[in-house]
Order: C-alpha cells, then structure tokens, then sequence
C-alpha cells in the first residue's frame, strides 16, 4: 500500500472548480478540487521493461492545476483514464531492477507513454522518434493514459510509488540534486518548444508569460537558437529578473506587452471597437507560455503578417481573427520528443540535462519548493500563486513528513 | 502704475498664500522667514493695438519697413506661434491674429497675391482646424484654410524640408521648404517669456528632428543657465548660430509681441493679486473658486480650467530684423516680469498650475509636470538659480499618472519603458531618443493625428536636466506616489512633512523661497 494523492470524476467539483477555481484557488484547494489523499496499491505493470520507482520530487505543472480546475478542453477527456495519480515532473528512484538500471538508480521521467511503454507496434510518429506525437496512446497494455500522470495504471509522481517503462527513464547525472533533477522535464519541454519555433537568425521573439515554461522557454531560445531579440511578458518583478538572467532582452507586463511589442518592432498599433488592440507588423515569433485566452491573443496580436505563433500553453480557446487575417503560423508544442530533428536528432532530455549541467537554472533549483503529501492544499494554493509569492516551482516530496 | 514685483518675507501676520497644484490650488501656511517672490503688477496695455501695429510695420528694427519689401508676383509665407504660446490661450481676438491680418493687408496692398500661413509647430501636435481659427481668427481661416494655404508644419514630410546648410559647429539647419524658399519670411511671435523668440522662432519653430537635436539635448539643457537667457542659454547659442546661418540665405522679417500679466480672467482674478490685499469680493471668489474645485468631478474641474481664456493686453509690439527686435522685446518681457532677489535659499517651493505649453485642451501628465517645475519654473532665473547648488526643491502637483493618448502616445511608453529603466537625461538621450525619434507609428500619429512626436517626452525631460543637476532634493506635496517614485523623485502629504525629508538635504532649518507663480516672473539672483 501507499499514500498518494487521487484525482477522481467528480461532476459538482468539477464544475465548482471551473466556476471559482481561477479566481479563487483557495476554493479549489479546499473543497472543490476533485483531489483526495488515500492509502492505495502501489501500480505495478507486470510486462516488460516496467519496474516500480519510489518518488523523491514530483512537480506541481500548470496542467495539473489545469485539470484540477476543469480549466483543460474536455478533448482531453479521451486521453486519460481515472481515477489516477497525478504528477507527470518526476524524479525517483528505481525500486527494482529494469534493463540495464538497477535498483535504487535516481531517475527522471520523461512522462509521454509512448508505443514501446504500450507494447505495440511503433507508430509512424514512435518510429520516427518523435514519441511526443505518438497515435497509440489510448490502447496496448495499459489504460489510456497521453502521459504518466494521466494513465490509471501507471500511478503518478504525487504517490510514493508510480511505475514507468525503461523507455521513459534517463539517469540523474549524480551531481544533480533533486531540485535541479526535477527540473529536467519543464526544461526539455522548453527546449522541444525552441526548436518548435524555429526562430531564425535575429528573430524577435515574444515569450507571452514567465512562469516556470516561460522562463525556460526563453532559456532555450537564447542557448539553441539565433533569435535576436527575446521580450518577455512578465506579471512579477522576480519573474523580470529571471527572465533577463535567461536571456531576455527585454521584459514588460501583460498591461504593456502589446505596447511594448509596437515599441520595440516600429508597428502600428490598431484599437477594434469593443475588442482588444493589435499590432500590424511585429515580432517574427511569439510563444503562448501561459495557455489563457489572454496570453494567446496577445501572442497573436503581436505577432507580424506570416510570422509564427507557438502554443506552449496548453490553449485556451482564443480569438483567432489575427491567425487567418494575418496567415500567422500557428505550431503546437506539446511535451518533448525522443528525437529532436532540429538538434540533430538528439534527445529533449539529454539536451535539458546539459543544460542544467551548466548552471542555467542554479537559481531556480534552488527556490524549489517542497510539500509533503498531507499538505497538498497549501501546496496547491502555493502553486497557485507561486508568481507573486516568488516562486517558480512548487513539487510534492511524498517521503517528507513534514 | 503697476507696481513692481518685490520680495516678501513671511512673519506672523502672513496670511496663507496661493499655491497652484494642477486643477485647483491650496491656500498655504509657509514657515515664518520663507521668502516669497511675487511677480509685477500686470503692466497697462497698449491703448491702440492695431496703432501699434502699423507702427512697428512701418517702423521696423534694422530693416525697411514691411510694405518696401512687398511685391506683385513674390512667394510670402507667414509663419506664427502655435498654441503653445501663450498660457493660458488668449482671449478673442488673439494677437496673432491682428498681426497677420495687418500684415495681410500690406500684402494685398502690394499685390503680392503667392501668400501661405504656416503653423510653426516643429515637433508639437498638429493643432486642430478649432485651434489655428482661435489664433488667426475667422476671415484669415476661411480665406486660407480650405484653400491648403493655412497649415501646419509638418517637420517629417522630407519632400517638403530644405538642408539650407550647417552652422560653424557642424549643426544642420533644415526647416520647412516653402518657408525656405520664399522670398519673404515674416514670422509673428507671443513673447511670452524671455525663452521665447529671436532665432528660436524660425529654426526651431520650422525645424525638423534632425536640426532640432542639435540644441534639444541633456548635455546643452544642463549647461544653459538659464534657458530663460538667452545669452547664457547653449540652446540659445545654438539657435542663434542657425538664425544667423538662415539669414544669409532667406530674409525673415520677424514680428514679436510682448504681454502683460493678465493671466486669469475674472472671477479667478484674485489669484493675481496679493493674498492681504483681497477685496471682500476677492475673497468670495476665492471661497467659491475652492468650494467649487472641491465638489466638482475631474471632467468639470478640467473643464472649468481649460476654457480660461487669459484677457492679456499687449505690452510691446517690435518687427524687423530677429536680434535687433529681440532686444526690444527682452526689455519689454523683463519689464514685466523680473524680480530682484538677494541671493540663494536651501529651499525651492514652486506649484504647479493646471497648465503648460504642451497640454493646451489636453492632460498634465507626470513628465509635463515635472517639465513644468523642473524646467520652466526652475528656469526662470536669471544669474543664479534661486535654490543654491545641492539644495531641495519642492513642487505641487497632484502628478496623477493620466495621459492623453491623442495627444502624448509616446508620453505613456516614455513613462512605463523609458523612466523605469532610468531618469538620467543623458542615459535615457543615449540609449532611446533615436529609437522613440525614429518610430513609424509615433511618426505616422504626428503627422496624420495630433500627436506630438514621438521624441517629445525626452525633450521634455531634457528640460528638467539643468535642475536634476543642480538640486540633490526633489519632493512633490500631494501627489502620487508611485508615479512620483516613477519619475525617481519623492512624495510627501504637507509642506511639513516635505522639509522634514528635505532636512537630510538641507538641515532642520534651511533658507527658503516660494516662486509665486503664475504670473510669470524671472527671478533676477544677486
């Protein structure tokens, strides 16, 4: 048995949560979170290349707290299977021996459950190495389930114990304590959204939001690409500071990202009747790290005639009038992939851990903030507001007692 | 007979004194000592003002009188203050307007039938069509306006600026072409302070980005001293070697007309006079000048404020050839306006009224403001400033972070990108000026909307340079707060509580002045 932190359907809370759970989290971290603390079965996949691993630091991502307030599209409602575990930011180690690891081995997680994990047949996507695509991620022997800590069977890292496929698993370097370790996945996703960008030499570039994503998308675009310059919509002064520290050029608020796009691009600025003001002309790439209405509509009315608008955040729904009148490119981003075309087909995760290797998120590792699993209210209220309580990660420790 | 300005020195019987503060004003207890310096009396107006017009035309300085140097078939262009001049606008008829159509008349007199009127603008907004018919009055505006010949300058339409050459210090004089290359430019001024006029008419007032920068600048606004004299002004300096440069190719016949100090129309009169000299009336006014002011909304206090119209009379009309009629016109504005003062204080008190030259039907908004104290009030010195080196000014003025986006768009990215990397003049000149100058939309709403251009607001915070430099305090009663921090200065509730801050500065017991103003007045420092 183990404890670990449920998520389970519930209509009322579910509702409740998307009614009063953005505006005041502390509802949903009170009463209307469909979230509850119980005493399980530790997940165990008996097939191959599947091994159990007991969780040192678990994330706490936007999507999580997406889902919690029923803030995420029901079209993921297809791609997961409840009740589940969730936690999807893992770093853990081994319990038992898998492959060519061997038991207390600290791991991180890369949480897709790609067609090996399923045990089918490779898609074309899984072939090609881009796992993050991958088509059969509703069969084979487990449930449906896009990611770990999403998939009934599997567990998540807000448990003491989850299982993961040999597939999903990369090494902690040992130099790495766990702060930074758990930072790995965001950081890979980031970089797979760099390179999504594909922003070329000199690019301006809009990164719409500094939470955790933002800030080490912004990361990623100044260490793997050419972009030029990087403006960052900040809402917190230590999110400022961050943000130039990654490689910002320049960072504004939310009240004047658009104004300040226009500044820094010579753009003209339009004011529609009843509606929010654009630019025309502006920056060559924009990223949406945030995934609010808001945010996105800002990257899009930022965003140039032909230029590219990439979705970080998972997408709220939006006013696309500026993608068709302006052909902007619109690019997903979602998670990281096995084999990163544009970096010479090299792993997110190796990339990232380089990355972290090098000092890049020294600062941010060490502002992790760590719950045990009974207080995963203030946890989550934590998370919630972590920009203006100056945090950039809030994680679950489920060996802590405290 | 007006009396002079003079010093006086607060002591018991004192009562509390008249201190502007955007759209109102407070009646003030200042600490026993504390100097105030009130402007001169208004000075009587010309009795016959068309009189006095034909004669300075007929009689001009250093030149042949206007009519001689008409001719059939010539290309005249009149080019006239725009409504930045004067403050507040003038009442009906403005003096422009019986200057122009005097020089109209000639004109017509003469044959001269190629004539264009042109707004000399230079960076400010365009005014609106309301606007210039206020200045130049109905019958110029209908005969000219429609027809395109009554316009604004416009100092980024390229095609339409002549380079007529570099001065001696390799600054570039270019103003408008048509002025440029007419035959005859005349050029009618409101002399409304000393800053005002001689060769800062025509090649700032006609002038485009490029010859303006030369002058409008930290490191010229820090050392002139002060910008109200022009002879130890280095803008002025500069403007004076473009003038002169203008004059050896284009003959400028300049028109310049001084004020007295009717500022405020009845029943704000009383604001002009002495606080111990008010009638029962004045005081009447006054209390419900105040109890008014108290209860009305915003919109009908702006109002209330921004429909003044001043009924100022003309003190002195002069034409003919810019420094010859300058130094006429500088007596006359001195006449008016200086104040002898015996040396400097610790303390610099100024409020700030509801307008200055950039907000005419628009907002004070915090970089004004501070143009306003930092710059213009500061500057009405002439010697020495008023507060000594290192010591503190302090300013009233709500400085509400409102900005009118018709008129001040770059004004708000000034104030939230600009200020909030730096207030240094000279680093914020070096690391945005060009970027703001240079900027196609805040050029496209200069010269399609009435905007002011894009690098407006630095021009406006160079103006405050000379006094950054030289205080080491500056502390704003009433306003703000975080606007003010904004700006990099500080915020305090009273006058007490500011010279408690200011007591680091300036000890527990600094020397202070109170500049009583408006009227205008150029505090003579002995």
């Amino acid at each position: 048995m183990m404890l670990a932190l449920e998520m389970f359907r519930s209509l009322p809370r579910h509702l409740a949560g998307k009614a009063a759970g953005r505006r005041m989290p502390g509802v949903l971290s009170g009463y209307a979170a469909p979230l509850r603390l119980v005493s399980i079965e530790q997940p165990q996949i008996a097939k191959p290349g599947w091994a159990r691993l007991r969780t040192r630091l678990s994330g706490i991502c936007g999507s999580d707290l997406g889902a919690l307030s029923g803030r995420t599209s029901l079209y993921f409602s297809g791609l997961v299977s409840m009740p589940m575990v969730p936690g999807h930011e893992v770093v853990a180690e081994l319990l038992d021996h898998c492959e060519d690891l061997s038991a207390g081995t600290r791991v991180i997680v890369d949480p897709i459950l790609t067609c090996a994990a399923r045990g089918v047949a490779p898609c074309d996507s899984c072939h090609e190495g881009a796992t993050n695509r991958c088509d059969r991620v509703t069969v084979g022997h487990i449930a449906p389930g896009l990611q770990t800590g999403f998939c009934a069977d599997t567990g998540g890292g807000w448990g003491e114990v989850l299982s993961a496929h040999r597939s999903q698993m990369y090494a902690v370097p040992v130099a790495f304590s766990d702060e930074q370790a758990v930072l790995v996945e965001p950081l890979a996703c980031a970089v797979h959204t760099a390179l999504r960008a594909r922003a070329t030499q000199n690019a301006r570039t809009l990164v719409s939001g500094a939470g955790l994503v933002g800030l080490m998308t912004t990361l990623a675009l100044r260490q793997l690409t050419d972009a030029g310059e990087i403006t960052v919509v900040a809402k917190h002064p230590h999110q400022r500071e961050l943000a130039l520290a990654f490689g910002a050029t320049d960072v504004v608020s939310p009240r004047q990202a658009l104004r300040g796009v226009r500044r820094a691009t010579g753009a003209f600025h339009v004011q529609p009747e009843h509606s929010r003001p654009f630019l025309l002309g502006g920056v060559d790439v924009a990223v949406d790290a945030v995934g609010s209405r808001g945010s996105l509509e800002t990257a899009m009315h930022a965003t140039r005639a032909g230029g590219r608008v990439v979705l970080s955040g998972m997408p709220a729904t939006a006013d696309f009038s500026a993608a068709w009148f302006r052909e902007l490119e619109l690019v997903g981003s979602y998670g990281s992939a096995k084999r990163e075309p544009v970096a010479g087909g090299r792993p997110a995760f190796d990339i990232a851990t380089e990355l972290i290797a090098a000092g890049a998120v020294d600062e941010v590792a060490k502002s992790v903030v760590s719950y045990p699993l009974h207080r995963w209210r203030e946890a989550l209220d934590h998370a919630h507001s972590a920009g203006r309580l100056g945090a950039t990660k809030v994680a679950f420790d489920p060996r802590s007692n405290r | 007979m007006s009396r002079p300005g003079f010093v006086l020195e607060v002591d018991d019987r004192t009562p509390p004194l008249v201190v502007h503060e955007g759209e109102g004003f407070r009646l003030e207890h200042f600490p026993l000592g504390t100097r105030v310096i009130y402007p001169p009396e208004s000075l009587p107006a010309v009795p016959d003002v068309d009189a006095a017009i034909q004669h300075a035309l007929l009689n001009p300085e250093g030149a042949d009188p206007l009519p001689a140097l008409l001719r059939p078939g010539m290309r005249l262009t009149i080019a006239f203050d725009d409504l930045s001049l004067p403050l507040p606008p003038m009442r009906r008829p403005d003096i422009r307007q019986r200057v122009i159509e005097a020089v109209l008349s000639m004109a017509a007199d003469a044959g001269v039938d190629d004539v264009e009127l042109i707004a000399a603008n230079a960076l400010h907004r365009r005014m609106t069509a309301a606007e210039i018919r206020h200045i130049v009055g109905e019958r110029v505006f209908r005969s000219f306006f429609d027809q395109g010949l009554l316009y604004n300058h416009d100092a980024e339409d390229h095609e339409n600026l002549t380079h007529v050459g570099l001065t001696d210090n390799g600054e570039d004089v270019e103003i408008n072409r048509r002025a440029a290359e007419s035959d005859l430019l005349v050029y009618v001024n409101v002399n409304l302070v000393s800053m005002d006029g001689g060769h800062k008419s025509v090649p700032i007032g006609l002038a485009s980005y490029k010859s303006l920068r030369h002058h409008h600048n930290a490191k010229t606004m820090v050392a002139s001293h002060s910008f109200m004299d022009h002879e130890r002004s280095h803008l002025h300096h500069s403007a004076w070697r473009m003038g002169r440069l203008l004059s050896d190719h284009l003959k400028i016949f300049q028109i310049e007309t001084t004020l007295n100090n009717d500022v405020f129309p009845a029943p704000y009169d009383f604001l002009t006079k002495r606080e111990w000299e008010w009638s029962i009336k004045d005081q009447a006014s006054m209390l419900a000048a105040r109890r008014g002011l108290a209860i009305a909304p915003p919109r009908v206090r702006h109002k209330m404020f921004h429909d003044l119209r001043a009924p100022y009379g003309l003190t002195g009309i002069h034409a003919g050839e810019t420094e010859a009629v300058h130094d006429k016109t500088i007596a006359a504005v001195h006449r008016q306006q200086l104040v002898e003062v015996q040396g400097q204080s610790d303390v610099l008190v100024m409020g700030i009224p509801f307008l200055g030259p950039y907000n005419v039907n628009s907002t004070m908004n915090p970089i004004l403001a501070t143009c306003m104290g930092l710059g213009y009030f500061f500057n009405s010195y002439r010697g020495q400033p008023v507060v000594r080196r290192g010591g503190a000014v302090i300013l009233y003025h709500p400085v509400k972070p409102d900005f009118n986006q018709l008129h001040h768009p770059s004004y708000v990215d000034f104030y939230d990108e600009v200020l909030a990397e730096s207030t240094d003049p000279a680093v914020v000149e070096e690391k945005f000026e060009q970027q703001y100058a240079l900027d196609p939309w805040y050029i496209h709403l200069y010269r399609t909307s009435h905007a002011y251009h894009g690098v407006h607001p630095f021009y406006m915070w160079y103006w405050a340079a000379h006094a950054m430099d030289h205080v080491d305090d500056v502390i704003w009663v009433g306003a703000d707060r975080k606007a003010v921090q904004r700006l990099g200065f500080r915020a305090a509730s009273t006058l007490t509580d500011a010279l408690e801050m200011a007591s680091g500065t300036v000890g527990p017991d600094p020397t202070i002045s109170y500049l009583h103003s408006p009227p205008h007045l150029i505090a003579d420092v002995h």
